[in-house]
């Protein structure tokens, strides 16, 4: 019997309210088994000694909230032959990580799999949260408690057209932390941020976790517009996309992030 | 309550349906939920849509005695005419009802997705007419096999965009049409095409759709006096399964829908989420969805309507297999013997009305003939090689 994984959600908090180096703090995402199965545990490893978080996307054929660079690694993670059993057992032998992991997956991976073992399973993996994109509120309300018994986050999506009092239950329900999605539209685009600084100052103002953007934010530039409204960014296309052109990760997250000024 | 009183509010039938989607669709789904039913209720919208169907689709279609080919099964069969309604195919009872309620919602443009094409072609022709820009989201496989229907959908003045992602058939187009709705989902209307989907959409399509079981029974009854004893149809999404089906619910009449072979999600499926709502999927151990192989593009496709899965369940309606082999001869028998030439998917129905009278010889059946051929031409030659 491993000891209750109770804490991993609230150290997932904590360590996105006190990032490793200067703020907003990075949350990376990548997909699981990319770019092949065996090079994975290392690179896992790298990006989390720079990253605040993980998210690991469990691939799935039909990922219909993902722009074009997440649909072709998931696709090339599948015909690799990535399953979520893969990634849990990878987790448990890849030993102690320096950033807490997600697991960000469409839900039919994970009722394939079934919530009971899901829970079992991944606590003892240390996995602190599950975003599953296409499980709204209305949806995750059978399986919110289980998920968060077992010491995970239940990571909730908002969205600029969610409206306001939807946004209040949402961020009050979310735990992990808040994922305000910038954009209408998939993963990967060019984010445009000009005029979404109302509705991240509203979410950050229902949340008492941490808010986390994500879609679109590809550079510096984009850290630094959205550092002042909110405690984190999620990068993942854009880091995949370094990835493939086989350039260096921790590099380009490292440039992500303004140097704490002293 | 009786099976024909579903889905619940939160869009179930039994365990099966709900809203699996993004967080930025669930606003445009709420309002398409609430407008829908209120349209539906409003007198006016009833009015225009009865005129559009009668007037411009050519409802009521007809319900055809199948003389020859009834005496070769064995069965009176009876084929209610989806093929005679404009575009050639039950599609446009359901297109024209969404694109009236898009026009309502002041929508700036339609998107939808296609598979045999049919459905895209009814979206283009009826956003032609009502004057709505049109975007159809088409696998490119399915682009290949269904030609003409790409034409047809290009001269009615639609972008016709071919989906390479995936499998490049109707299930990576629909894919597709929904990341372009989800990028502006409140000016893009989505205008989906089976049964299939979150909630509202296989209800809402469901009630387009219920038009060929109303106008059937009310035809059968005038003609003969008594109910069929069965309602045979082909599933894939399931649409105009559902549509003939739905009114005969509560009647001691057997309802039969038919799966294609390489694509029996009822049959050989297990439960799962695919674009928004749980129901029977074909899928492997780990949840991920498998490619369908099918003769027929409008079949071929690994999820079904949850409300199939639910009167599967329910022992409320059963479903059986064609393969390929049997939905083309029996294309070939309606030819000869009918003069009628079946879309590839109607013929899956055919050869189910086949099978069926092996069972229950004499038996009346009502087939939902859902769609003209001329679109499979190139196919059935390729067969023939």
């Amino acid at each position: 019997m491993t000891a209750p994984p109770v804490g991993l959600a609230t150290a997932l908090e904590n360590q996105l309210k006190h990032p490793k180096s200067g703020v907003p703090a990075l949350v990376a995402y990548l997909t699981a088994g990319f770019p092949d199965r065996s090079a994975f545990p290392d690179l896992l490893r790298s990006v989390a000694r720079v990253a605040d978080a993980v998210e690991i996307g469990v691939p799935f054929t039909d990922p219909m909230a993902d722009g074009i660079t997440i649909q072709r690694t998931s696709r090339i993670a599948l015909e690799d032959g990535v399953t979520l059993r893969w990634i849990l057992d990878m987790l448990e032998s890849v030993g102690r990580l320096e950033a807490p992991v997600l697991l960000m997956s469409y839900v039919n991976p994970l009722l394939a799999y079934g919530w009971d073992r899901l829970t079992d399973r991944a606590a003892e993996a240390r996995v602190a949260g599950l975003i599953v994109p296409d499980l709204p509120w209305e949806e995750c309300r059978p399986v919110r408690h289980r998920i968060e018994g077992a010491g995970m986050a239940l990571v909730q999506l908002v969205s600029p057209l969610t409206p306001e009092p939807r946004l209040k239950t949402l961020c009050a329900a979310s735990s992990g932390f808040v994922y305000a999605v910038t954009t209408t539209g998939t993963t990967g685009g060019e984010g445009n941020f000009a005029e979404i600084e109302d509705y991240l100052g509203r979410v950050s103002r229902h949340s008492a976790v941490p808010v986390c953007a994500g879609f679109g934010i590809r550079n510096a530039l984009h850290v630094r517009q959205l550092a002042q409204h909110l405690d984190g960014v999620v990068v993942g296309s854009a880091l995949l996309e370094v990835i493939e052109r086989g350039q260096d990760p921790v590099r380009f997250l490292r440039s992500l992030r303004p140097a704490p000024s002293s | 309550m009786t099976a024909a009183t579903w889905p619940d509010a939160r869009g179930r039938f039994g365990e099966f349906g709900g809203r699996y989607v993004p967080e930025t669709l669930i606003g445009a789904l709420q309002r398409l939920d609430l407008a829908a039913h209120e349209a539906l209720a409003d007198k006016r919208f009833g009015e225009a849509l009865s005129l559009e169907l009668e007037s411009w689709v050519g409802r009521p279609t007809p319900l055809t005695r199948a003389d020859r080919l009834g005496k070769a099964w064995g069965i009176d069969l009876w084929l209610k005419r989806e093929d005679l309604a404009h575009t050639g195919a039950h599609k446009i009872n359901n297109a024209m009802g969404q694109a009236l309620l898009a026009q309502r919602l002041g929508a700036s443009r339609v998107v939808a997705e296609t598979g045999a094409g049919q459905h895209g072609v009814a979206v283009a022709a009826v956003c032609a007419r009502l004057g709505l820009p049109c975007t159809v989201y088409m696998g490119a496989v399915d682009v290949e096999r269904q030609a003409p229907n790409v034409q047809r959908m290009r001269l009615f003045g639609a972008e016709v965009v071919p989906v390479e992602a995936g499998d490049a058939t109707l299930r990576a187009a629909i894919d597709e049409a929904m990341r372009a709705w989800v990028s502006d989902p409140e000016g893009t209307f989505y205008l989906l095409g089976s049964v299939v989907g979150p909630h509202p959409y296989p209800w809402l399509v469901r009630e387009f759709q219920r038009v060929i079981g109303i106008e059937a029974r009310r035809q059968f009854i005038q003609r003969t006096g008594v109910l069929p004893d069965a309602c045979i149809a082909c599933v894939g999404g399931g649409s105009n399964a559902i549509g003939l089906f739905h009114p005969f619910m509560d009647d001691p009449v057997e309802l039969i829908g038919i799966e294609a072979g390489g694509a029996s999600s009822v049959t050989h499926g297990r439960p799962g989420v695919l674009h928004g709502c749980y129901s029977m999927l074909l899928q492997d151990n780990d949840g991920q969805v498998l490619e369908t192989h099918s003769v027929s593009a409008g079949l071929d496709y690994p999820g079904v309507g949850p409300e199939h899965a639910f009167l599967n369940i329910s022992s409320n309606a059963y479903y059986y297999i064609v393969d390929d082999a049997e939905a083309v001869r029996a294309l070939e028998e309606c030819c000869g013997l009918e003069g009628i030439l079946p879309a590839l998917e109607t013929a899956h129905a055919l050869a189910g009305a086949r099978n069926y009278g092996r069972e229950h010889p004499g038996a009346s059946v009502i087939l939902g003939y859902s769609g003209r051929g001329d679109k499979d031409l190139d196919i059935l030659a390729g067969v023939g090689q």
